[in-house]
């Protein structure tokens, strides 16, 4: 088809430059160009957030924004969050409160409860359930997901408590 | 002594059963290395897309694909004419029937497969598929199966009425089948001679499983060597196997299928669809690995819907409640295919389970499939074989019944649950429940929730309601379901002649680690920890150093897969078997290292000891590296071992659950205040994945009853085809859930487990939607049909005059 524009984003710290028709998805642009697949595509249409990216500090639904649109973005995705030596208190605390099933919609929910802990690091229950309902689970119910950031929160907090 | 730590000691260092073991599969998944079928991509792979049908019922005129073949990017347009030589137009159901893979000259349903665009990426696909120019002719459509049984307008022109169907002979040509179970004539007498007889109609609502991943596969013919790779998201792949070699022609041993990750299945991915078929299909055209996976809006409209059940049922009783006689007729509609996922000798799967709990002597079943213009499907949406439905059915049944008696439905059912001591029963409709001690479980269940006293505060909230304090009621709703999972035995269970039994191969090797291969495939559920956990009880090796793998069809071993519950009943009983094997084995290594006789040795926890003598031993480890290094007189080297597990019946779960729900009368919002489920899985394998299995299973449950559905209008048009109308409850609509449990091992199960993946969403949907009814009981509301979403119970207030 179509124009390419010349595009140029940061993904998990590392920049990329190409060319790219303006109406690719950045789910696509992650998943098929840059082969970063821990996002996932369950809807397309914004209500299941297993796209869930940080996009210049924000949380996005990666599939409902043009790769046009992210072009010098800074994007964080779940790769970026932690790695196998150096864990974000998250996925630790995921596995031990059986806060996944099949592990489908982890890598938004982890994204996005990352970011909602920095926008909130002092959260109740209800602030959990509202902050994260743009992430749909169709495995585990919710319940231990809701324990997992909970208690990522108070361990968080511990810690920072510790440096002080 | 050699070492001084303690038995104790020694069983928690193997994380067996019983244990809440952390997950092994979750360090991938919260990275995000899980590895799904959309993540594989191999070099020069194409990408497959639908052309589907706007209609639901049209002829097609003309399929010209000049404009969309001109699109740069695209290699083939395949349409049934393509698929015809190859016989691949076509392909069978798994309930006996055929079904379309492309459109052979006529559309049966919104949706359905069309033409297969093949491009060098999904955007071109996509633009390929407007592109493409379809003409239709628009033919009547039937929506509603009684209206498709009166009517002139014939859905199959293919099938010839006067021929029987897969499961007997056909009365009209939108019929598909009529089932029968019991005996109608005694069941209508005792209906006739009975004190109480109560009636109601209901309709359990069409739904379907969408789990969070959409289906999918990625087909790569190898035409040097021969071979098919198939990876795809199938809760049975040897069985795709199979399958993929009757309709190709390809050898079998020429075939390997490959599930790999799968994100959830919940039955969405039993079914054998057009898009596994084309994908095959254009890698052969192509000698390309295409890549096919469907959008949501896709899986939803086409892929596998559930339910779909028009019951009518009567239950008697004398005018004391005790239940004489039940009989349902159900009108299935099937959709366009009759591609129900059930046993082949069930066209209704175990839906004559609908005795339920209950000690009923006398009852009927009797059930009529019908052809549509809806997308087919029917499975089994996180329940063994139709079993949601007859939960669902004999629930509210009880509770109409308890309504016409006047009397407390927990009472009713105390009265008429099957008594501990009458186990192994055997059921008026056939079954044999293997074991039980249902008042044990439901008296806890009721003390739990102090149910007398949620009983008096409801009565306390009808009166300020009528006082005018309040305009919120009270529901309490209560289910007690006993299922039914664990198919084979193969003797009466297979699917396309496929024997249900399963699987499990193991090979310890010398260092004391090692790997075990099942025929069932994690969709979630945690295998490669829990199955773990069963060996490490068995033969005496750490969990951790035992890797369970699954879902390769090379690797392997030959299983039926996981739906129904059905991993933990069949492949963990194999498991559990081939580890004995392991351990007979183990047994005659040690005693010769111990120079004693087999039979002086004995197994204990993680070795063998010498009988009396128990500071002689030889632990598993060192047997292993003995059964690889050590010439033993009379034995081959090496030690694996697999087994074939043939159930000799199936397991029957129950539970018992309460909901304690407010719902505003103005508004028609739900508020779910308390859920406390007790369920019995017998053995506990990991008690911390069963209470997430619960909690997901409840989640499910509360959205079929809360407002999950796949609705359609009269012409045919998918009015609930994205995740903006098709409810799925996020964080916020969900309660904490409290779990409980009795347990009654299985007394045929080697490990005494009956699985638990599915008990929660069978006896959840009855309970959430007892709880809608029973906040309207005082109100003289018998029965009002699920989903129960805010405008239903609204009306459903209006219509008992609440509003005025
Ligand atoms: S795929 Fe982006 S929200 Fe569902
Ligand atoms: S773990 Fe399966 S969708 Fe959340």
């Amino acid at each position: 088809m179509s124009n390419k524009m010349h595009i140029k984003l940061t993904v998990n710290g590392e920049a990329h430059e190409f060319l790219a028709e303006p109406r690719e998805l950045l789910i696509h642009t992650l998943r098929e160009r840059l082969d970063i697949t821990g996002p996932h595509i369950g809807c397309e249409t914004t209500h299941c957030g297993a796209c869930t990216v940080t996009m210049n500090g924000k949380s996005v639904k990666s599939c409902t924004v043009f790769v046009a649109q992210a072009n010098g973005a800074d994007l964080t995705t779940i790769e970026g969050i932690g790695d196998p030596d150096n864990l974000h208190a998250l996925q630790t605390s995921f596995k031990e409160h059986h806060g996944l099933q099949c592990g489908f919609c982890t890598p938004g929910m982890i994204t996005r409860a990352a970011k909602f802990l920095e926008e909130n690091p002092n959260p109740t229950e209800e602030d959990v359930r509202f902050g994260m309902a743009g992430n749909l689970c169709r495995c585990t119910g919710y319940q231990n997901i809701v324990k997992a950031i909970l208690a990522t929160a108070d361990e968080l907090n511990a810690a920072k408590e510790a440096a002080e | 002594m050699k070492d001084d730590i303690t038995r104790e000691d020694r069983v928690d260092a193997l994380g067996g059963m019983g244990c809440k073991r952390k997950r092994v599969e979750d360090a991938r998944f919260t990275q995000g290395k899980g590895n799904y079928v959309d993540d594989i991509k191999l070099p020069g792979m194409l990408f497959g897309d639908f052309v589907r049908s706007p209609y639901a019922h049209a002829r097609i005129t003309s399929i010209n694909k000049e404009a969309a073949l001109a699109i740069d990017g695209v290699v083939a347009v395949l349409t049934a004419e393509d698929l015809a030589p190859l016989g691949l137009h076509w392909m069978p159901t798994l309930a006996g029937d055929k079904q379309m893979v492309l459109a052979d000259g006529k559309v049966l349903f919104q949706g359905q497969e069309v033409a297969f665009i093949v491009a060098k990426d999904r955007y071109v696909a996509a633009d390929a598929v407007e592109m493409l120019d379809v003409q239709y002719e628009e033919l009547p459509v039937i929506t509603d199966p009684y209206e498709a049984l009166q009517s002139d307008v014939v859905l199959r022109e293919d099938l010839d009425t006067n021929v029987p169907g897969a499961h007997g002979p056909r009365k009209h040509h939108n019929h598909i089948f009529t089932w029968e179970v019991g005996d109608e004539p005694a069941t209508n007498q005792v209906m006739d001679d009975a004190e109480v007889v109560a009636e109601e109609s209901m309709y359990y609502h069409r739904t379907h499983p969408c789990p969070l991943e959409t289906c999918g596969s990625v087909a790569s013919m190898d035409k040097i060597n021969g071979k098919l790779t198939l990876w795809g998201t199938f809760q049975a792949p040897h069985v795709v196997r199979t399958v993929a070699s009757m309709l190709s022609g390809i050898e079998e041993h020429n075939i390997r299928v490959v599930s790999p990750d799968i994100g959830g299945g919940f039955g969405n991915k039993v079914g054998v669809y057009p898009g596994y078929i084309c994908s095959i299909v254009a890698s052969i055209v192509t000698g390309k690995p295409v890549k096919w996976v469907e959008d949501r809006m896709e899986n939803l409209m086409s892929t596998a819907f559930a339910r779909d059940y028009w019951m009518k049922g009567k239950i008697s009783a004398t005018k004391d409640g005790k239940i004489t006689g039940l009989h349902c007729h159900v009108t299935a509609d099937h959709g366009a295919f009759d591609a129900c996922a059930d046993p082949t000798k069930f066209p209704a799967g175990f839906m004559n389970i609908c005795t339920g709990s209950y000690d009923i002597p006398v009852a009927y079943l009797g059930v009529d499939g019908v052809y549509t213009n809806k997308a087919p499907g029917g499975v089994s949406y996180r329940c063994s074989f139709r079993v949601t439905e007859a939960v669902y059915f004999i629930e509210r049944m009880i509770e109409v019944l308890a309504i016409k008696l006047n009397m407390d439905s927990a009472e009713l059912r105390r009265i008429n649950f099957i008594r501990k001591d009458q186990f192994p029963y055997k059921a008026a409709l056939g079954w044999e429940y293997d074991s039980g001690d249902y008042h044990t479980a439901w008296d806890k269940a009721l003390k739990a929730v102090d149910y007398d006293g949620l009983r008096a505060e409801q009565a306390q909230r009808v009166e300020d309601f009528k006082a005018g304090k309040t305009r919120k009621l009270m529901g309490v709703g209560l289910s007690f379901f006993t299922e039914i999972v664990g198919a084979g035995p193969v003797k009466n269970c297979d699917i396309l002649g496929m024997g249900m039994f399963d699987s499990c191969e193991i090979r310890i090797h010398p260092t004391g680690s090692a790997i075990a291969r099942l025929g069932t495939i994690s969709q979630g559920q945690g295998h490669a920890t829990t199955f773990a956990q069963i060996l490490a009880t068995e033969i005496g090796l750490p969990a951790d150093s035992i890797t369970i793998e699954e879902g390769d069809t090379d690797t392997a071993p030959y299983g039926l897969g996981t739906y129904g519950s059905r991993s933990t009943p069949v492949a963990g009983a194999a498991t559990a078997l081939a580890g004995r094997k392991i351990r007979a084995k183990a047994q005659m290594i040690a005693a010769y290292l111990l120079e004693v006789h087999d039979s002086d040795v004995e197994f204990d926890v993680d070795r063998f000891t010498v009988k009396g003598a128990p500071e002689k031993f030889k632990t598993m480890k060192e047997i292993a590296y003995a059964a690889y290094n050590q010439a033993i007189p009379g034995l081959e080297p090496g030690l694996e071992a697999v087994s074939y597990y043939d159930p000799p019946n199936m397991t029957y779960p129950f539970g018992a659950y309460v909901c304690v729900m407010d719902v505003d009368v103005d508004t028609g919002v739900t508020d779910i205040r308390r859920f406390y489920a007790l369920d019995d899985c017998g053995t506990r394998i990991n008690p911390m994945i069963i209470d997430g299995q619960i909690h997901g299973g409840l989640t499910e449950a509360l959205a079929v009853a809360l407002g999950q559905e796949i609705a359609y209008d009269k012409q045919g048009n998918v009015k609930t085809g994205t995740l903006m109308d098709f409810f799925l409850p996020t964080a916020w609509e969900v309660p904490n859930y409290e779990t409980d449990f009795t347990v009654t091992p299985s007394p045929h199960h080697p490990i005494g487990a009956k699985g638990v993946g599915e008990s929660p969403h069978v006896g959840g949907v009855p309970c959430f939607s007892n709880a809608v009814n029973d906040a309207f009981r005082a109100f003289g509301l018998t029965h009002t049909n699920m989903p129960h979403d805010h405008w239903r119970i609204w009306k459903t207030a209006n219509a008992l005059g609440l509003h005025d």
